[in-house]
């Protein structure tokens, strides 16, 4: 297509660009774009990689701390965690693709953010993943579970990076739609620190890993649109994963680093070719010049125009050093990979493609990687939103022993062994604490220090409030790291939401923005990335707004993590910080009442942090025999999942009269955790306590009989079995599947 | 006791096992190249666990024809200390080192867990210094673990004792309900006839620390070692 047949079809339209796009790209460039140009312009500014409607607002996040090496704006942020070590991580979405092909998209998901951690030169050690479904009792929502699951399974185990940890919920928002955010840590000496910098005029551009073929072509376009019943066709856009050829890369890559080979390195994910090219380039202020007759390709007959913008799997761009490009290639054939010289650093600040001896792409890196116009959209709050706080009077329950056994079914409850088992979760032996705790710990070899993981984000609060839900889940995920006994030194954040075109759906992405930002400056937690993925909208409306929080931690020492669950009988338990807990937008409403409703509860954070450096206080000095964040389903189900050790054992608990209700047993809230602890250890916790002004409510003891008992006054609310609460939790979710 | 690592594309526990023997056991260990068609002076060699070459056809079918896999086969008729762990257990089948073959697990899934394992033969290199009548608590993490031998390749490895581990219960039973993956007899790990070259699902390097919640890997990499030592005690090598 000509520049004149593209203004005369308005041919950017369907690269979903809008018209004033069209014409301020047209005004930059100087010239109306040949059809390869405006391909480059249309991905390059997609919501999903111009964050047009998201950057004005991300501003307010916190991202700076002594301990940070890298901030935003990388493939991943950097965190030093001392002896000359650094931890890489980030989170990504890959939510569209899920949609319509659930084991390849998941797959890809994968695959890409850990290129992302290794484009800092980092091993990618860990990966978690936060996963929304709709409701698992129909058919598609299973199937697209199972092959999100084992799309995950299929990649990451292959690889070689273990699945350590992540979350699991199922509401209905996410039927259509449903949500696969995956996050990767990897772990680096701060002397391989690397960026994605082509600097340095005359260094050569060199693409290694697979080939370039037709798939995926405009996945990032794909996925900065709403779904609808058409959706189905864009499964060509959908990428299909090489893990091999993955392991491959990650292993190449690192010996390209140790042996000084590399002066910068990115992913090549979305728009691939283009966009690395332009970012890289942007980011050092130079140019490039690249010739696509080098570039191997996997089909013939390909155009600029696909090469350009092809998403093939399993590709990093190389800025190598000018005269060791043999050097750079010896490796990659050692490992099998193909590796090809496509081009050089130049200083013009343009990036100039050729192919066939002609020039076919001329356009100045900065208009292509930083070009795209910032959006203020309007905003709006959406107009039943104080309806959704109504929360209509209801009966106290009659068996609470039923109740909290229907609560341990709830599948975005239950034990999540069929899933994590599906996970090669032990590889590279690093592992010392298994999924299903608060937080997933690996040890960092070679130190005497552990890093602690959680993923964290609750739909259903952030629907109802979505200042709110993004502090609690802040300091939730910041909580379950505390509970291991890590500090938290930094958050990733997937901010998962429908169309930002629409009033409502913004208000909701700022107040989330503002929620988070008060909550990670309270906590003094900084955001080293992210990811935004809007438009997770189909007929049926949007998803709950969703933001994901991913948080890392340290434990200066590996022997002072704390388990979660109590280790034998003879201990005291109790519970330590906020007391308090509502029933709004519980579990508790949804399950009993299939009710999404209520207001949930502000987040106290002078409280919240200080119950978690009493957490991290008392473990450094081995003062607790476990510690539990208490969060969904409340204490009754965080009391019945403490008892839930591989040897069970029993709890006998009184409460006082203030919690001896629906709300006390079954309500939520921040800033609270279950411990356990050696009696002779009370004085000390106790006194930690008063030094941070947090109370310590005792409320029982563990016991050898495996029951779990739970009375107020004069009456037994909960006496049930351990191990018949324990067969309810572990056999939900295989019962559901099959 | 000199150790060497079998690197194939794909491998992806060769770094742990290369771990554990220099960091747990410090004993000297290399890595061997897949592409090298000979084994350098070694005691015994390790087939890693892993992916190898993708595994996308089946596990270990393309493995097998790597040039160090000749030197392996050669290294092992000479009597040399071959262990295969999980992807090496597949490759060492395909290979034909050990009878056998390797299905999908029954469930169909993959299943990373930890499982207990009844040691059959305490006089192996490989179990001699197990402690008698130990359970051992070893993880497995694999999609094709389901061993299946015909009836007269299965007669043969019980007439000559091949079967090293079953899967059992915590108490050394062996039952079906303790059988993670569907394999016949719950076998989870068998030697040659010679003794020289064992292969197994479990995944000892992983429980070979306490901080990593078990140690009972160690015995197999322990009783390697004392087997190594007594035998040079015994004589001019």
């Amino acid at each position: 297509m000509t520049p004149e047949q593209i203004l005369a079809r308005r041919a950017w339209r369907q690269m979903a660009l809008r018209d004033e796009e069209y014409h301020r790209l047209v005004e930059m460039l100087g010239r109306h774009p040949n059809w390869t140009e405006l391909g480059m312009f249309a991905v390059l500014w997609s919501e999903h990689c111009a964050y047009k409607h998201s950057r004005l607002h991300l501003g307010q996040l916190p991202t700076e701390a002594e301990w940070v090496l890298v901030g935003p704006g990388e493939n991943a942020g950097v965190l030093d965690v001392g002896e000359e070590m650094a931890v890489a991580f980030r989170i990504e979405s890959h939510n569209h693709p899920i949609a319509v092909e659930p084991y390849q998209g998941a797959a890809t998901g994968v695959g890409g953010i850990i290129r992302d951690v290794l484009a800092m030169g980092a091993r990618p050690i860990a990966l978690l993943d936060s996963l929304r479904f709709g409701p698992p009792e129909e058919p598609r929502c299973r199937y697209t579970f199972a092959g999100v699951v084992s799309g995950i399974a299929g990649y990451g185990n292959c690889v070689g990076v273990p699945t350590v940890g992540g979350e699991l919920y199922f509401e209905e928002p996410y039927r259509h739609n449903p949500l696969c955010n995956v996050m990767c840590i990897g772990i680096l000496p701060r002397s391989r620190l690397r960026r994605a910098r082509a600097a340095g005029i005359g260094n050569s551009v060199i693409l290694v890993g697979s080939r370039t073929g037709r798939d995926g072509i405009h996945g990032a376009t794909f996925a900065s649109e709403e779904l609808d019943e058409r959706s189905e066709e864009r499964r060509p856009a959908v990428q299909v994963g090489d893990p091999f050829t993955e392991k491959l890369l990650i292993e190449a890559c690192l010996e390209l680093v140790e042996r000084e080979l590399v002066v910068g390195i990115q992913d090549m994910g979305a728009a691939g070719i283009t966009s690395s090219c332009a970012e890289t380039a942007a980011r050092a202020g130079t140019g490039m010049r690249i010739d696509l007759d080098r570039v191997p390709l996997r089909e013939e007959g390909m155009t600029p125009y696909e090469i350009m913008l092809s998403e093939s799997q399993e590709r990093m761009l190389i800025i190598a050093p000018r005269g060791k490009e043999e050097a750079v290639l010896e490796v990659c054939r050692r490992w099998g990979l193909e590796g090809a010289v496509i081009g050089e650093v130049t200083g013009d600040g343009h990036l100039k493609v050729f192919w066939r001896g002609e020039l076919v792409a001329d356009v100045p890196v900065k208009a292509l990687a930083a070009g795209a116009p910032v959006y203020d959209a309007p905003a709006s709050p959406p107009s039943d939103l104080e309806q959704r706080w109504r929360v209509p009077s209801l009966p106290e329950p009659t068996d609470c022993g039923e109740v909290l056994k229907l609560l341990l079914r709830s599948p975005s409850l239950a034990h999540k062994s069929w899933v994590w088992e599906q996970y090669d979760h032990m590889v590279q032996v690093n592992t010392v604490v298994l999924p299903g705790a608060d937080a997933a710990v690996l040890r960092l070899k070679g130190t005497r220090k552990g890093i602690a993981a959680s993923c964290d984000g609750n739909g259903r609060y952030t629907y109802l409030d979505p200042y709110r839900g993004a502090v609690l889940a802040v300091a939730e995920a910041c909580r379950n790291v505390s509970c291991v006994g890590a500090r938290p030194l930094g958050i990733t954040n997937c901010l998962n939401f429908g169309n930002p075109e629409k009033p409502d759906v913004m208000w909701s992405f700022r107040e989330v923005v503002r929620g988070m930002a008060d909550a990670c400056r309270a906590l003094g937690v900084p955001v080293t990335g992210g990811n935004v993925s809007f438009y997770n909208e189909s007929p049926a409306g949007p998803v709950y707004p969703t933001p994901v929080v991913g948080a890392v931690g340290l434990l200066e020492r590996i022997e002072e993590r704390v388990p979660s669950v109590f280790p034998g009988p003879g201990y005291r338990i109790a519970l330590l910080g906020s007391t308090r807990a509502w029933l709004q937008g519980s579990e508790y409403l949804k399950v009993m009442y299939q009710l999404v409703a209520g207001r949930p509860p502000e987040v106290d954070l002078r409280l919240e942090r200080a119950v978690q450096q009493v957490c991290r206080a008392a473990a450094r000095r081995g003062l607790l025999a476990s510690a539990h964040d208490c969060a969904e389903g409340g204490l009754a189900v965080t009391l019945a999942e403490s008892c839930f050790s591989p040897e069970p054992v029993g709890a006998s608990v009184k409460l006082p009269p203030e919690l001896g209700n629906a709300a006390g047993l079954f309500g939520e809230g921040p800033s609270r955790v279950v411990v356990s602890f050696a009696p002779q250890a009370e004085s000390r916790l106790r006194a930690l306590c008063v030094e941070h002004g947090v109370g310590l409510l005792l409320l029982g003891w563990t016991v050898a009989e495996a029951r779990l008992q739970i009375r107020c006054e004069d009456r037994v609310l909960v006496d049930e079995d351990v191990g018949g609460l324990m067969a309810e939790w572990q056999n939900a979710l295989p019962s559901l599947m099959g | 006791m000199k150790f060497g690592v079998v690197v194939f594309p794909g491998s992806n526990c060769d770094a742990d096992c290369y771990w554990v023997i220099e960091r747990v056991l410090r004993q000297p260990v290399r890595y061997l190249w897949h592409g090298d068609g000979e084994i350098p002076d070694v005691d015994c060699v390790i087939l890693p666990g892993g992916f190898s070459y993708g595994d996308y056809l089946r596990a270990g079918a393309i493995a097998r024809f790597s040039p160090i896999m000749r030197a392996v086969a050669q290294f092992a008729a000479n009597g040399g200390l071959v262990l295969g762990i999980c992807n090496g257990f597949q490759i060492l089948l395909e290979a034909g080192l050990l009878p056998g073959a390797m299905r999908p697990n029954d469930s169909l899934r993959f299943r990373c867990c930890p499982t207990w394992l009844k040691v059959e033969r305490y006089d192996t290199p490989f179990t001699c210094a197990v402690p008698r009548g130990r359970t051992l608590r070893i993880p497995i993490a694999h999609f094709e673990g389901n061993y299946y031998a015909d009836p007269q390749q299965l007669r043969q490895l019980q007439r000559e004792r091949q079967v090293v581990f079953r899967y059992a219960t915590r108490d050394g039973r062996v039952v079906p309900e303790a059988n993670p993956n569907g394999s016949l007899d719950n076998i989870a790990g068998i030697v040659n006839r010679a003794g020289n070259v064992l292969g197994m699902m479990p995944h000892p390097e992983r429980c070979a620390e306490a901080v990593l919640g078990g140690e009972d890997g160690r015995y197999v990499f322990e009783s390697l070692i004392a087997y190594w030592q007594q035998k040079a005690g015994d004589g001019p090598r």
